[in-house]
């Protein structure tokens, strides 16, 4: 539960932080204001859907967080050099070329549209529709990579029955795709106001949102790769002695 | 946020209002049924949750029948006995308290309360009900299903719910797994809304110190629940993965009937740890909102301030947080490290500080308070006489020592019933009594309303006061029959007859509130806005009962915390939050200060 832990330890200190600003120390009952005066609380500045979709993405790095911790709680790793790992639960599958490619696929969809949210601040139009459509279609491709990668794993033998490591390769990267199919139908619609014909202004927020949303589904695939590749074992270790 | 310090309290003017783009019925069917008012949608969810925790009510008959009279029904055998106990807690938890507390309260209370026209997000609001609706179907589809309702258990623990030894094992636990998923998205975004609308909301002068304690529950479980919701969230997926797709991520090397299954490697351990992970928290996500409604409830109801505002508020803060690092006091037996238990023994010991912190602070709010005994006030004070009590209880279980002979016990049933279970749905049923005016312009009948509190109260106490009892003889949970057994005397069997008894005339007491709730609606007093003289925001509304947008052209703006009551020199004994202070008229106006 290593994983779990770490980021509802970041979050806590995020809450503290925030908490600290709210005035948690005041004495409401000695402060009674007049008409005309009012202890300034004015409404916030920030739009509701942004703070919708930070709470969101904290309750989505949860969801993955879990899921590493249970990886992370499941997975063996043979530290001697040259052994082969003799559990039952041990990373079995290879790391298919096309990974990489996948991977790509999203650093690309993600650096698009990055570039839409800086196309809309310098109200281009034609570069916001453009970088929407390349996000959207490398982000298509990632998802059809990620589709072929399951039939090369199925025609190859590996099935989720097979070995737990198996299953949660088929779960990790299902429940990611998932978030980025669910992310499309937003890059969609985004994308058709731009076809519609919506000024760089009414685009502002919907880019903003599908942006931050994108890196975070980038950052939330680079971790999922990390651990599935091996990368994350020395992190893993590190864990395990932390959990005694 | 743009919270101001308080060396810097401005003058930021009356309420200029801009008109708001709201959501506006266009037919009955919009108006009622997909209606995106939170507080239509309330009600719906207060409906549901009270119609499927009927459901759970008759299953609770039924399994006190069985256990007071083992083998008298034909239509109770032992596969029907473990379908009853899995799906009468699991729908009190989740699918009565959560969605009560949070869909039902929240909905309601938070707008209004905040000076709100309604929530943020109004479409994906009116959407989590709909899945919430879904889920409970889904739920209820299982008993009609072949092979009945899963009998798992209300933890659902791997390998046995999904074993063919385990009622239910075909459709059961497949409906009740997709039943939870529905249930966590459904959840979220109501979640989100309810975060988002206590963050952005808010109307002038509403700081997040001036909010009602209630406000302040509602929003602390509700993040909670956002965050905990997710571990059972990945437990229901994997188990489904395990029982459809035969994968292992909880199934280890098992034999069934002489057979060896296909599963190999899984980790019945980790299913516990997510979810309790949740489940923990889970307690907490009821008690919150109960904690912050009794506190509103008695400081109306006692004429009194709150006593300690500030401390309830950092208490609330302060077991939200803490909760999430208890989980494991849930687990003592499964062959933890001992260190592990040292550490969640100790970190259970010190969640009591605030909660006990909150105890204070109610019976202080009544200390010289000018008490009225009204039907609300009886179940809060019922809620802290029976809170404290399995508080206490919780302190044996929370101890290794203490916890690992009493574990699986009726103890523990005692416990968690008394505790999370008549604690808070005191606080529901006092604050059904306490808002239905708000929300139907009508008083509830109050005999009605006083037997009911007292047959309840009694009788929950005659239920699970020798409960604790036969826990402390040794008396195992979950067995369908005790049999002939050495160790339990024959007076258990009596006590168990006393207690089914009082189980029947307690669930009968509920018909006469469900029959109080319909027959007010026509035949009860009339209520005008404010029958408590209550100073918190919903009960300054222009209509009783609110109309769609809450509040006139002009949303009210806030001068005030939300316990003035009894004010030394004030004309009435309550100052509502949107008065502003009496004769300092000369503050210059807006504009003419920095």
């Amino acid at each position: 539960m290593i994983a779990i832990i770490l980021f509802m330890a970041v979050l806590a200190v995020f809450s503290g932080w925030w908490l600290s600003r709210q005035r948690l120390m005041a004495k409401p009952w000695l402060e009674v204001d007049s008409v005309g005066g009012v202890t300034a609380w004015v409404g916030s500045p920030v739009p509701a859907a942004k703070v919708g979709l930070g709470v969101f993405l904290a309750v989505a790095g949860c969801l993955f967080a879990l899921l590493f911790s249970a990886y992370i709680m499941r997975i063996e790793i043979d530290t001697t050099p040259g052994a082969v790992a003799t559990g039952t639960v041990l990373r079995a599958m290879p790391v298919p070329r096309l990974l990489w490619v996948n991977t790509a696929m999203l650093v690309v969809s993600s650096g698009a549209l990055q570039c839409a949210h800086v196309a809309v601040g310098r109200r281009e139009r034609d570069a916001v529709r453009d970088a929407l459509l390349i996000g959207t279609t490398s982000a298509i491709a990632f998802l059809a990579g990620q589709i072929l990668v399951w039939r090369q794993f199925v025609d190859a033998g590996y099935f989720a029955a097979g070995n737990p490591a198996n299953a949660f390769f088929y779960v990790l990267t299902g429940i990611h795709g998932m978030h980025v199919a669910a992310g499309l139908v937003a890059v969609g619609v985004t994308t058709a106001k731009v076809w519609r014909g919506a000024t760089p202004e009414r685009l502002r927020l919907s880019v903003w949102l599908c942006t931050v949303y994108w890196h975070f589904l980038l950052v939330i695939w680079l971790m999922t790769f990390a651990l599935l590749t091996g990368w994350a074992d020395n992190f893993i270790v590190i864990c395990r002695a932390l959990a005694v | 946020m743009s919270e101001v310090t308080a060396d810097t309290i401005g003058s930021v003017g009356p309420a200029e209002v801009a008109e708001l783009e709201l959501y506006h019925a266009h037919s009955w069917l919009t108006k009622y049924v997909f209606c995106q008012d939170a507080k239509v949608i309330a009600i719906q969810y207060s409906l549901t949750a009270m119609a499927i925790g009927l459901v759970a009510l008759v299953l609770s008959w039924l399994m006190r029948l069985q256990l007071a009279f083992p083998g008298a029904f034909s239509l109770i055998q032992s596969e029907n006995y473990y379908q009853f106990i899995t799906m009468h807690g699991m729908i009190m938890v989740i699918y009565l308290l959560t969605a009560l507390f949070l869909g039902g309260f929240g909905n309601y209370l938070i707008p209004l309360m905040l000076g709100a026209r309604d929530m943020a997000f109004p479409y994906v609001n009116m959407l989590s009900y709909w899945v919430y609706l879904l889920a409970v179907l889904i739920l209820v589809a299982s008993f009609v299903a072949p092979g009945g309702p899963t009998g798992a258990g209300w933890t659902l623990y791997p390998p046995q719910a999904i074993m063919s030894g385990t009622p239910g094992h075909e459709w059961g636990i497949i409906l009740m797994l997709a039943s939870l998923i529905m249930f966590i998205i459904g959840f979220t975004m109501g979640g989100l809304n309810y975060v988002v609308t206590v963050l952005q909301c808010r109307t002038r002068g509403m700081t997040l110190m001036r909010m009602p304690l209630t406000v302040w529950g509602i929003f602390t479980a509700t993040v909670m629940a956002l965050l905990a919701f997710p571990a059972l969230f990945v437990g229901c997926i994997m188990m489904t993965l395990d029982r459809l797709l035969g994968t292992s991520f909880f199934m280890p090397s098992v034999v069934e009937q002489g057979q060896l299954l296909n599963y190999s490697g899984g980790s019945p351990i980790l299913f516990q740890h997510l979810f309790w992970f949740f489940g923990h928290p889970e307690v907490y996500i009821v008690a919150l909102p109960a904690f912050g409604i009794v506190s509103d409830l008695i400081s109306t109801h006692a004429r009194k301030n709150i006593f300690g505002y500030r401390m309830m508020v950092w208490a609330i803060v302060g077991i939200g947080a803490l909760s999430f690092i208890v989980w494991a006091h849930h687990m003592y037996v499964s062959g933890m490290d001992p260190y592990f238990g040292f550490f969640f023994a100790t970190t259970t010991l010190i969640i009591a500080v605030p909660t006990a912190i909150k105890v204070y602070n109610w019976v202080l709010t009544l200390w010289k308070g000018d008490i009225h005994l009204t039907v609300p006030m009886l179940f809060a004070l019922g809620f802290i006489v029976t809170f404290v009590n399995g508080g206490l209880t919780g302190l044996f279980l929370g101890n290794v020592v203490v916890d690992v002979p009493l574990s699986a016990t009726l103890f523990v049933v005692a416990h968690f019933h008394m505790v999370m279970g008549v604690a808070p749905i005191f606080v529901v049923f006092g604050g059904i009594y306490h808002w239905y005016p708000k929300m139907t312009g009508r008083m509830l009948d109050d005999t009605l309303g006083r037997i009911h509190f007292w047959v309840t109260f009694l009788g929950a106490y005659a239920v699970f006061f020798p409960m604790h009892y036969l826990g402390l003889l040794g008396i195992p949970r979950r067995y369908y029959e005790l049999g002939e057994t050495a160790f339990i005397p024959p007076s258990a069997a009596s006590l168990n007859v006393f207690i089914t008894v009082a189980a029947l005339i307690v669930g009968a007491a509920q018909m006469v509130f469900l029959f109080n709730l319909v027959w007010s609606l026509s035949r009860g007093k009339e209520a005008g806005g404010n029958p408590w003289r209550a100073t918190t925001l919903e009960w300054q509304t222009p209509q009783t009962p609110p109309a769609h947008g809450n509040w006139g052209k002009e949303l009210p703006v806030v001068y005030r915390w939300a316990y003035d009551y009894s004010v030394p020199g004030a004309e009435q004994d309550f100052t509502p939050q949107n008065q502003p202070a009496p004769g300092r008229a000369t503050v210059p106006a807006l504009g003419q200060t920095a």
